[in-house]
């Protein structure tokens, strides 16, 4: 409450002597609770950070320290071996080009639809479906046009969940654009195809990096599709290399898998943090205009 | 809704509107749009609504690995839905996801909303600090997340069994946490709280901006017990954000898999922790009964739509009474 508003307490109510009190009172308890409240913030920090330190400073370990009965709560002699194991692991390299190349495709193709669609559909709502349910027709329909067991078919599939979010979100930045902008410039003269690229390409170009930047994670971190599609180990991708890492063996080489799990979460963890504020407003610019 | 944020331009006045059309408005009334349209409403009849309409079509369909290379399947009718119907395995599995899913949906909405409380509450360092721990954690991949859950929580030296006992929790020396489905679906719930919280912190947090200060400043000076504040000030604002993320979350928690899948391990998946996108795995891919398989995704369809719906309208009804 402003400071006005206390005057007004003091002039019109007789209690107003109290009510200062219990006001001061309360300051001091706030500032009081705020060493308090930040201690506990501290504690949920530790325990929410804690499984991603853990990975990271295991990957770093010695295996000594791994194996140990007692754990080594910090990697006091840092080695790089297991991200050299992890990456001389089988697969690796195939794994990881066949998951840029399913990435690399799905962001152009979903981008190059999704802008065509967002432009046209500017009022639109999509909401993202039930992929998971799809996947037995899924399957069936990409078994019968060959396409399983190919990254071609990994792609399409991708489509069908990435399409309509990156429509959304798409939709979400055109709708920013001030039209007047694009006016003048026809005014001016422009053709629509110049109006389109001297002026609105240049103010959708964050709304398209935010969404490419959705799309690589969605795709980079896909799962059940991969794994169900891409039965030949040399056409998986890089989240199938990482849950089959271990195998069969009966010593897990926990430092080998906490490298590759460092590896494989790198590139999504830096685009995420880059363009996370964006993201953001564009789930929750969908949520709250859908 | 939608058209909110089109429209601001336009709130400069009536006047000369022809004037202010756009170059897309003016296309509109040509072929422009359409063919702009065309890919994406290609590609959506292709891999949305071509699935879909297979789906319905297979679940009423011998079709088997037999069927799959023939591409054809044989018309049997509702015969896959009645086997279902009649599987004990079903029921069990139906029960014990919506038990999951409460547990995760209410354990995940509750930490997130006292972590969006606590934000308001902290010095502006710490408040950045834990928000950046926690973008860290929403951006974590699934299947590495679960590399680490597998890791802290290994029965030899796991940092979870030693954390519990010097902590004096009880001995979990040596304590296999993956050995009753209880403690394994235990596990999956702690791994997917974990990393749902982010998200429904950020967006209680950016719900608690549109508490008015002044209403809660009146309530307390009124007297109001802090969970009294909450219930009556705070909790009325953020219902509808509260009723986006608790449909979505149970949308999620409802058809979750690749956490169980990958958590508890292919080899471990049982009857006695089957949750339902398990199940649909295990009974329509992994046997290779697709008709099966796409008669249980159509359930769990419907499952999910009515659990969304039930809820939903279960909010309005509040809502109509206060």
């Amino acid at each position: 409450m402003s400071a006005a508003s206390e005057i007004a307490l003091t002039e019109h109510d007789p209690h107003a002597v109290d009510r200062k009190a219990v006001r001061s009172r309360r300051a001091r308890r706030r500032r009081m609770g705020r060493t308090g409240w930040n201690l506990v913030a501290a504690l949920v920090l530790v325990v929410m950070v804690f499984p991603v330190y853990w990975m990271i400073a295991t990957a770093f370990k010695p295996t000594d320290d791994i194996n140990g009965i007692n754990p080594t709560w910090v990697p006091w002699h840092p080695t790089l071996q297991h991200f050299r194991d992890a990456m001389n692991h089988a697969y690796f390299w195939t794994d990881v080009k066949n998951s840029l190349i399913i990435v690399g495709f799905s962001v152009l193709l979903a981008i190059v639809l999704a802008f065509l669609a967002a432009i046209a559909l500017a009022k639109y709502r999509f909401s993202g479906a039930k992929l998971f349910l799809l996947l037995i027709p899924l399957y069936v329909v990409l078994a019968k046009y060959h396409l399983t067991n190919t990254l071609t078919g990994v792609i399409l599939v991708e489509m069908t969940f990435v399409l309509p979010f990156a429509i959304w979100m798409l939709r979400g930045f055109i709708l920013g654009i001030p039209k007047e902008l694009e006016e003048a410039a026809m005014v001016d003269g422009s053709s629509r195809v110049g109006a389109f690229f001297r002026i609105l390409l240049p103010l959708v170009a964050p709304g398209l990096v935010a969404t490419s930047v959705f799309v690589f994670i969605t795709v980079w971190n896909e799962y059940i599709f991969a794994n169900v599609l891409l039965s030949d180990q040399s056409k998986q991708t890089v989240t199938i290399w990482l849950s089959t890492f271990y195998g069969t063996s009966r010593n897990t080489d926990w430092g080998g898998l906490m490298a590759g799990a460092t590896l494989t979460a790198i590139p999504v963890v830096i685009f995420f943090l880059i363009v996370q504020r964006k993201i953001a407003f564009g789930l929750t610019a969908g949520a709250v205009k859908g | 809704m939608s058209g909110t944020t089109s429209e601001v331009p336009d709130a400069a006045g009536a006047l000369g509107s022809r004037r202010r059309r756009s170059a897309w408005d003016r296309a509109a009334r040509g072929s422009v749009p359409y063919w702009l349209i065309l890919p994406v409403a290609v590609a959506m009849v292709a891999i949305l609504a071509y699935p879909l309409y297979q789906l319905i079509v297979i679940s009423f369909q011998k079709y088997g690995l037999f069927e799959l290379i023939r591409h054809a399947g044989t018309w049997i009718g509702l015969a896959n839905y009645s086997s279902i119907l009649h599987d004990p395995v079903f029921w069990n599995t139906v029960v014990r996801t919506i038990v999951f899913t409460i547990v995760n949906v209410g354990l995940t909405m509750l930490f997130g909303t006292l972590i969006a409380l606590l934000l308001v509450r902290i010095s502006t360092v710490m408040r950045i600090l834990l928000t950046a721990g926690l973008m860290l954690v929403w951006a974590m991949p699934v299947v590495v997340a679960v590399q680490v859950w597998y890791w802290m929580t290994n029965f030899e030296n796991g940092v979870l069994n030693y954390a519990l006992t010097k902590l004096g929790v009880g001995d979990f020396f040596h304590h296999d946490w993956y050995v009753t489905p209880t403690s394994q679906l235990g596990m999956v719930t702690s791994l997917i709280v974990w990393g749902a919280i982010p998200f429904i912190v950020v967006a209680v947090y950016a719900g608690l901006a549109q508490v008015p200060d002044e209403l809660v400043d009146a309530a307390e000076v009124d007297g109001a017990r802090p969970w009294q504040v909450f219930l009556d000030v705070t909790f009325p604002v953020l219902k509808p954000i509260f009723l986006i993320l608790t449909s979505l979350s149970i949308i999620w928690d409802f058809g979750v898999f690749t956490q169980p899948f990958l958590l508890i391990g292919e080899s471990h998946v049982s009857t006695s922790n089957y949750l339902m996108g398990i199940y649909l795995y295990e009974e329509g891919y992994a046997k290779s009964d697709f008709g099966r398989g796409a008669a249980i995704s159509v359930l769990m369809l419907l499952m999910v739509a009515g659990l969304s719906f039930f809820y939903v309208r279960k909010m309005w009804r509040t809502e109509d009474v206060a």
